[in-house]
Order: structure tokens, then sequence, then C-alpha cells
């Protein structure tokens, strides 16, 4: 049975003069080397030059806030349910009176940590969340010299309120339908409007 | 009296940097020629194009921590790299760079010294600078650094009697003289040597690899068998003087081909140009534009040297053996036998 068309027949004929003087050969393969000298080089300088990267590269994590700049996570632990490097961590903390503008719903994330050592960046913290709170983002995790340094607190991961993070790439249309359609309808039942409605 | 020192000292301290420095951005350009071999881009950080990567490289090995190992034979250890740079750098002395040079109504050779026995003064630092080699890796006490010193000084002795007799060869065709001067200089009028003895700049060029212990004959220092070869225990600008001479040893063998084969400093119609231009001899235009001329092919020899390099793999222990013994020893006496018969009927040769 042939499988591919590969196959070569070994032959010990005696090498001609030419093969036994290696200069023929030889000057094939500087002909080759020196052929490469015009060819243009695949090289990208990385600091100046950067590949261009797909709209949804998973990259460093966010944590989102809402429109009016509080927090949307609520601390339920899906992220870290489903993260399967276990690379997210966090305690909750509830929400005091005055403290509305900083976080969304009662319950809050005090700490939230990430250790992007651990972290694979599937996004499956994303796909898990239900406050639209996680975000994969395409900004690339710095370099650091220390284990400590990579692992990421609010401090790092919350988005700064004055540089909003844009994450409308990876909340495409099919995106929003599909965690619509997931039986997540509790989320509409703790929106900010609606509960305000109510309280009114 | 005054003057004559000054001038040898000039000379003596433009080839020393000359050297120095060709070897310098030689050390660049050998990165830069295997990265365009390969479709990379080499080293560009250090300065535009990494044109201070030389620089960078230096303080590099100055900044390392200098390691003598406690076994090692402490003395010797240090002449190693020494003799071996002291050798490099010596070849260079009977090098005729330009045309002599009129100043102040005398004529200047640009030569630091005009050997009438230059070929051999040559083949002999060259066949010293082994010395260098085996006394570092003797004196390391250890077994890979004489291994590569033991391959370096065998390869050198087999690669030395192709060599010189392909030189005898040349001298027989090119008029009888040793000295670097007459050979250049025989070959401003008529054509260069290359046409007379094709054969014998062959092997002169691949035994000239062999004495540089450039690829592929770098079997002294062949990572892959022998850790580091001969400078497996150096550190530091120890080691940076046996890396740094190697270069220094291939620019002074591409300067010896350039000169014995290819004309040195003159090249077609040079005479006919220096007449159109009007210049008299001894013009220091002549001298530059020689020089020009000479660095040109010394620079091109460099960078095949580095062709081949990037091209071709080690040669195995054996082979390089029977390259030299078996293959180019024989060819070097036929191209001597060929080339006294050719004299003969040329009629340089009278019995």
């Amino acid at each position: 049975m042939q499988l591919t068309n590969r196959k070569v027949v070994v032959s010990n004929k005696e090498q001609s003069f030419a093969e036994r003087i290696y200069l023929p050969a030889i000057a094939k393969g500087m002909m080759i080397t020196v052929s490469h000298l015009f060819k243009k080089s695949p090289t990208i300088n990385y600091p100046e030059q950067k590949r261009p990267i797909a709209p949804v590269y998973r990259g460093q994590h966010v944590l989102k806030r809402d429109e009016n700049g509080a927090e949307r996570c609520t601390s339920c632990g899906m992220c870290a349910v489903a993260c399967p490097a276990e690379a997210i961590t966090m305690t909750s903390g509830e929400r005091k009176k005055g403290e509305e503008h900083l976080y969304r719903e009662e319950k809050y994330a005090a700490t939230y940590e990430i250790d992007m050592l651990r972290c694979i960046f599937c996004g499956l913290c994303e796909e898990a969340c239900p406050k639209e709170a996680i975000f994969l983002t395409d900004r690339i995790v710095d370099a650091g010299f220390e284990r400590k340094d990579f692992v990421f607190g609010k401090d790092k991961l919350v988005e700064k309120i004055d540089q909003r993070i844009d994450v409308t790439k990876r909340q495409t249309a099919e995106v929003l339908a599909f965690k619509k359609i997931q039986g997540l309808k509790h989320n509409e039942l703790f929106d900010a409007k609606k509960l305000n409605k109510g309280h009114h | 009296m005054t003057a004559f020192i000054i001038y040898k000292a000039i000379m003596c301290a433009a080839v020393f940097l000359l050297s120095l420095g060709v070897a310098a951005y030689a050390t660049l350009w050998e990165r830069k020629f295997a990265a365009f071999l390969q479709d990379r881009k080499g080293p560009s950080r250090a300065g535009p194009g990494g044109i201070f990567q030389p620089l960078a490289d230096g303080v590099k090995m100055f900044m390392k921590e200098e390691i003598i190992p406690n076994v090692s034979n402490r003395s010797l250890f240090i002449i190693g790299p020494c003799l071996f740079m002291v050798t490099a750098v010596m070849t260079s002395v009977v090098i005729p760079w330009a045309k002599p040079m009129m100043v102040g109504g005398h004529m200047y050779d640009l030569q630091i010294t005009d050997i009438n026995i230059g070929t051999i003064y040559l083949l002999g630092v060259v066949s010293i600078g082994v010395y260098g080699i085996m006394i570092g890796g003797w004196a390391s006490n250890n077994k890979f650094a004489l291994l590569g010193a033991v391959r370096a000084s065998s390869q050198m002795i087999s690669y030395e009697i192709a060599m010189g007799i392909a030189l005898i060869a040349l001298i027989i065709s090119s008029g009888g003289s040793l000295s670097l001067k007459d050979i250049i200089e025989g070959q401003d009028k008529g054509f260069a040597n290359i046409v007379w003895q094709p054969l014998g700049f062959l092997i002169f060029f691949i035994c000239a690899l062999a004495e540089t212990n450039r690829a592929p004959f770098d079997l002294p220092e062949c990572e892959t068998e022998l850790v580091g070869g001969y400078h497996t225990e150096y550190s530091s600008m120890k080691l940076g003087l046996f890396l740094f001479a190697e270069y220094i040893n291939m620019f002074i063998s591409s300067a010896i081909m350039a000169g014995f084969y290819f004309g040195g400093y003159n090249f077609p119609f040079s005479s006919e140009l220096y007449a159109s231009l009007g210049l008299q001899e001894g013009d220091w235009l002549i001298s530059l534009i020689g020089f020009g001329a000479y660095f040109t092919k010394i620079v091109l020899f460099i960078c095949l040297f580095m062709w081949v390099r990037w091209t071709l793999p080690r040669f195995r222990y054996d082979q390089l053996m029977n390259l030299g013994w078996k293959t180019l020893l024989p060819l070097s006496l036929f191209n001597l036998a060929l080339t006294v018969v050719v004299e003969y009927f040329r009629g340089n040769i009278h019995f």
C-alpha cells in the first residue's frame, strides 16, 4: 500500500568526480545562501512595530464600570468557578449607604485578584459573567521580575473612570444575544433603572 | 633619524588601529551578514543599524568576571591569549597598503617594513599563532580545552604545508621575490597573479580558512563536541582577545590574499586613470585611491569568508585530515609542477 508519494529508492552508486571534489555542491549551496541576501526579512521590530492582532484578542482583563461609573462586579464568583486555571480569587463586601455611586449593586467585590501567571487567557470568565463586568482586552500583560507582581488586584483590573476601556468589539450583537438566552433574566431584575422605578 | 622614527611610529599606530577597527566592525558585519543570509535583521539596537554594537560588546567583555581556574597554570593561562593576539597583529607588519607617498620631498612607503623575506616571515608568524591556542588550551587544565588545542595545532600543521607549497608556486610565477611589495608591484603591469595561479589561489583560500579557524574548519572551537574548544575556561577580555584575534587573522589573511592574488592596491587601468587625473608619482591621491582599491578587495574577501561560514557545515575531523593530506597536499604539488612547466614556457625560469 502506498500512503504518500515521498518514497525515494536509496541508491548507493559511486560518487562522480564532481561530487567527490565537493566544489560544485559548495557553489550550489553558496548560491542558495546568497539568494537570501536579497530576500525581505520577515522580522517585525517589536517595540516600534507591532504585529496586528485580532479584534477579539484575549489579553489582560478589565473590570468594567457602568455608565454612571459604578463597578459592575457583584462578586458572584461565576468567573472563579468557570476559570479552568483557578486564577481568580475574590472576597465580597456589602455596599454601605452613600456608596451607590461606587458599586452598582448591594454586594460588590472587596478584593478581586487574577494571577496572570496562572491565567490561560481562555476567556471563560468573560463568558460566565452575568453582569458584563469582566472582559478580556487587547492589552498585553507586562513582563515583570517577581511572581507577586503578576497577581493583579483591583487597582490594576478595574478601569479608571477617566480612562474607559472600549470592549464594544467583544460585545457583539451575537454575544449580547447569547447572554440573553442563557436564562440570565435575573439580570434585568437587578437592573438599576428598574430598581429605581420600583422605589418611586 | 627623528623623522624616520616618527614615520615608523605613525605607520605602526595606523596599521594597528586599522586592524583593530576592521576587526571590531567585522564582528558586527559578521552578525549582520549572517542575519541577512538567514532572512533576519541582525543587531540593530545599539545606535543606528547597530553601529555601536562592537563598543557594547567590548564593554560587556571588560565588565565580565575574570575567572582563572585554580588548577590552571596561571602564567601560561595569561600568556596564551596575549600570544595569539600579538601574532595576529604582527602579521600586518609586512603588508604594503598603498603606493609610496611623497611627503616633504621624501618618498615614504606605506608599509611598516619591507622585509625581503616577507612571505617567509608571514608563514613563520602565522605558525607561531597556534602556540597561543596550544598554550591557552594546555594551561586551562581542561580536557575539552586540550582537545581543542590539539585539534588546532594538528590542523595548522596539516594546512600550512599545502599553503606553503601554494605560495612557492605563486612566488615562482610572480618573478621570484619573497617581498610582498615586489609581489604586489609586479601585478601593476600585466595581469594579477590569479590569472596564472587559479588553482594555487583555491588551495591558498581553503588553507586560509583552516588557518584562521573559520568555518567549515572551526573544529578547535566546535561547541557541539568540545563545549567551547580551546577557550572553554576563558572568560572576560581574555576570551575577548581570542575571539577578536580571529577577526584580525581574518582581516590579515584577506589582505594577504588580495595582495598575493588580486594585485593589492593595483587595479585594471590604474596607471591610465592616474595619468588622466594628471597625478604624479608620489601624489597622495594615488595612495588614497590605491588604498581604497585594496581595502575594497579586503572587504570583499572578508565577506567571502563570512559567506562560506554561514553556508557550509563543519567538517568531521577525519574529513578535515583527508582533505588536508590526501587532497590539498597532492593538489598543491601538482600546482607547483604545473607552474614550473608553464613558467618555463613563459620564459621566466631558466635552467
